[in-house]
C-alpha cells in the first residue's frame, strides 16, 4: 500500500470538506470531473437495494446547479458544518482509478447556536487523476441518520 | 374567587369563527390537545395510512409503522391477505417486533418468548403448563382471549390503511367518490417501491396539513416553481375536498391552456419568487413525459390524517404524515414508480426525487416555514391566524390564490374533536 498515495488521498478528503465547512461552495463541483456522480441516500435504501435518494446528481452540471439554486432560490436557515472524516481505506483498480470508503460525521450549528449530530454515515467514493490532481468521478453519501432534522441544504 | 387553571380548548369561544378561518394556536402545541387527537382522531372513526402494498409483497414480510404515536406492525399473511395489529405484547408490553422490516411467519416477544403470528394471533407462551410438577399458567388461561390488539385493514388502489374504530364507514366510503376517482389517476397500474426518506420537523403536524392544503403559499415561498413555471398562479387547477368531512383535498395545477403572462405578474408585483435571472444547466431534471389524461405539474392530495398523495412532474409519492408529540412530526417519503417503467423513465424519477423530500428543490422550505409557525405561536395560544384568502367565493375552484381547502380541514378537525360542542357550552 502506497503512503504517497494514501497522503493524497487525505489531502484530497481534506480539501473536501474545507470547501464545504468554509461555505466556498461554489469551489464544490470543482472537485468533481465533468462525467461525474454525486448522490445522498439512506442506508436502509442502500441495504435494501433501493433507489430513492434525497440528493442524486449524474453530472457536474447539475453540481452546480444545486449550489445555484442554494445560493438564489432556496429558504433554508444559516447553518454552519462540521465535518469529521475517519477510517480511510482504499484500492487502486486496474484502470487507474481509486476505490475509497470513509465514515463521516456532520455537526451542525444552528443560528441560536445549537451544535447537534446531524447526519453520519458511509462515503464511497471513487477518485481519478485528472492532470495533475485528483477528483472525484463519484462520491456517494450513504446516511446512517435516516431521520433528516428539518432539511437538507448543503451538500455531504 | 379561585380561577382552575383549564385545557385551552375549554376557554370560552375556542375557535371562534364557525367558518374555519380563525385558527387558535394552541393546536399547534398544547399536549393536552394532542392527547385527545390521539383519541378522537387517530383512534377514532378515521383510516389511517400505513404504507404501500408494494412494500410487503410477499407472505410473511412486514413493515412497523405507526397509526398516530402508537407503534403498529403491517404485515402480508400466509394467505397473501394484510394484517395490522398494536407492536405491543399482551403479556408484560413490550414492543414485539423491533426491526424495521422483514419477513416472518411468527413474531416472538424477547422478553419471555410469547410468540404471535402474522395477524396477530397468539401461538405460544412459554411454560404454559409448567415443568416437571413446578406450575405453569392458570388451567383457565386462554391464548384466544391474548391476542395482540387486531386492527382493521384495508387497502384502496395499492394503499393501506387501517382503523382502531369499529364503527368507521368501509374505506373507500371514508376516501369519498371525488377524492378516489384522484387516488386511481395516480394508482392506475402496478406500482413499484423505490424506497423511502425521512424528514423530522420541530411543528405540529397540523401546520404540515394545512401546507398541502395551501396553493397560496406554493408560488410565494418556493421560488423554483415559480421560476420554471412548475406552479403560477394563472395555471388552471382543481382545489377540491371530499364530499363527506372536508378533511381529504387536493391541489392539481393543470399545465394545459396556460395563462403564459403569468410570470409577468410576479415581476409586475416584485415578488421575490420569480427569477428571470435563474437558469438551470441541466433542465432534465425539469421534464414532464405526459402520463395521464390531465397533464399536471403537482397533484398534492391529502387523504386525512396519516397520507399525502403527490405526484409532481414525473415523481411519485406517498408521503406518510405522523405526530411525535404536540411540537414534532415527522414525513416518511415512499417513493414508487410503475412496475412497467422504461429504465429511463425509472432514471428520470430518481432524477427527480431532487425536487422532492427532505432535500428537495421545491419541497425543503416547507418545514421551515411550519417551524417559523410554531416558534412563533408558541406562547399566545388563544391568538389566531387569519385564513381568509378567496373566503367570499366558496364555490370557487379553479384558483390557487385560495385557502378555501385550509377552512374546511379546520371545519372537519373541529368536529372530530367536538370542539364545537365545547366552545358553544363555554359561550
Amino acid at each position: 500500500m502506497s503512503h504517497a498515495l494514501r497522503a493524497e488521498l487525505l489531502a484530497l478528503q481534506d480539501e473536501y470538506i474545507s470547501t464545504l465547512d468554509t461555505d466556498r461552495l461554489e469551489d464544490w463541483p470543482e472537485m468533481f470531473v465533468e462525467d461525474c456522480f454525486y448522490e445522498i441516500i439512506p442506508k436502509e435504501n442502500f441495504d435494501q437495494g433501493l433507489p430513492a435518494p434525497i440528493i442524486y446528481c449524474d453530472s457536474k452540471k447539475m453540481l452546480r446547479d444545486r449550489v445555484v439554486s442554494l445560493r438564489h432560490a432556496n429558504i433554508y436557515a444559516a447553518v454552519v458544518y462540521r465535518h469529521f472524516v475517519s477510517g480511510l481505506s482504499f484500492s487502486e483498480q486496474p484502470d487507474g482509478s481509486i476505490e475509497m470508503q470513509s465514515s463521516y460525521l456532520v455537526i451542525n450549528t444552528s443560528q441560536i447556536g445549537e451544535s447537534v449530530v446531524y447526519q453520519t454515515g458511509r462515503y464511497n467514493d471513487i477518485v481519478v487523476r485528472d492532470g495533475d490532481r485528483l477528483r472525484f468521478k463519484k462520491k456517494q453519501c450513504v446516511y446512517d441518520t435516516s431521520r433528516v432534522q428539518t432539511l437538507l441544504a448543503l451538500p455531504i | 374567587m379561585i380561577v382552575e387553571k383549564t385545557a385551552p380548548h375549554e376557554a370560552e369561544g375556542f375557535f371562534g369563527e364557525a367558518d374555519g378561518s380563525r385558527v387558535p394556536y394552541a393546536v399547534f402545541s398544547s399536549k393536552e390537545i394532542y392527547d385527545l387527537e390521539q383519541e378522537r382522531i387517530y383512534r377514532g372513526p378515521t383510516w389511517n395510512f400505513l404504507g404501500l402494498e408494494a412494500e410487503i409483497p410477499n407472505p410473511g414480510d412486514y413493515k412497523s409503522t405507526f397509526v398516530g404515536d402508537t407503534p403498529v406492525v403491517m404485515t402480508r399473511t400466509e394467505e397473501g391477505g394484510l394484517a395490522a395489529w398494536v407492536n405491543r405484547c399482551a403479556h408484560r408490553g413490550a414492543m414485539v417486533c423491533r426491526e424495521l422490516r422483514g419477513n416472518a411467519t411468527s413474531h416472538n416477544c424477547v422478553y419471555h418468548q410469547w410468540s404471535f403470528d402474522t395477524k396477530g394471533n397468539l401461538l405460544g407462551v412459554p411454560f404454559r403448563r409448567g415443568q416437571k410438577g413446578q406450575a405453569g399458567m392458570p388451567k383457565d388461561f386462554n391464548p384466544k382471549e391474548h391476542n395482540l390488539r387486531q386492527l382493521r385493514v384495508d387497502s384502496f388502489s395499492g394503499l393501506v390503511f387501517a382503523t382502531f374504530s369499529d364503527t368507521v364507514e368501509p374505506l373507500d366510503e371514508y376516501i369519498g367518490e371525488t377524492m378516489g376517482g384522484y387516488i386511481k389517476r395516480v394508482f392506475c397500474k402496478p406500482v413499484e417501491y423505490l424506497g423511502c426518506t425521512r424528514q423530522y420537523s420541530k411543528s405540529n403536524w397540523k401546520l404540515y396539513m394545512e401546507n398541502v392544503k395551501d396553493p397560496y403559499h406554493a408560488s410565494l415561498l418556493h421560488l423554483f416553481h415559480t421560476t420554471f413555471n412548475i406552479f403560477r398562479v394563472g395555471m388552471k387547477a382543481h382545489c377540491v375536498t371530499d364530499e363527506n368531512h372536508g378533511l381529504h383535498s387536493i391541489i392539481m395545477a393543470i399545465k394545459e391552456g396556460q395563462d403564459e403572462t403569468a410570470g409577468g405578474d410576479y415581476k409586475e408585483q416584485n415578488i421575490r419568487s420569480y427569477d428571470e435571472g435563474f437558469h438551470l444547466e441541466d433542465d432534465s431534471i425539469l421534464a414532464l413525459v405526459e402520463e395521464y389524461d390531465v397533464i399536471a405539474t403537482n397533484h398534492i392530495q391529502p387523504i386525512f390524517p396519516q397520507l399525502v398523495v403527490q405526484q409532481i412532474h414525473n415523481t411519485l409519492v406517498a408521503r406518510q404524515l405522523l405526530p411525535k408529540g404536540p411540537n414534532n412530526f415527522e414525513l416518511i417519503f415512499h417513493f414508487f414508480g410503475y412496475a412497467d417503467d422504461t429504465p429511463e423513465m425509472r432514471n428520470l424519477r430518481i432524477k427527480q426525487a431532487n425536487l422532492v423530500g427532505p432535500a428537495g428543490y421545491i419541497s425543503m422550505e416547507d418545514t421551515e416555514a411550519t417551524e417559523l409557525v410554531q416558534q412563533g405561536t408558541v406562547r399566545d395560544g388563544l391568538e389566531t391566524s387569519v385564513i381568509e384568502m378567496a373566503k367570499h367565493e366558496p364555490d370557487q375552484s379553479n384558483t390557487l390564490i385560495t385557502e378555501k381547502l385550509i377552512r374546511s380541514f379546520w371545519r372537519g378537525y373541529r368536529k372530530l374533536m367536538n370542539f364545537d360542542q365545547s366552545s358553544a357550552q363555554g359561550a
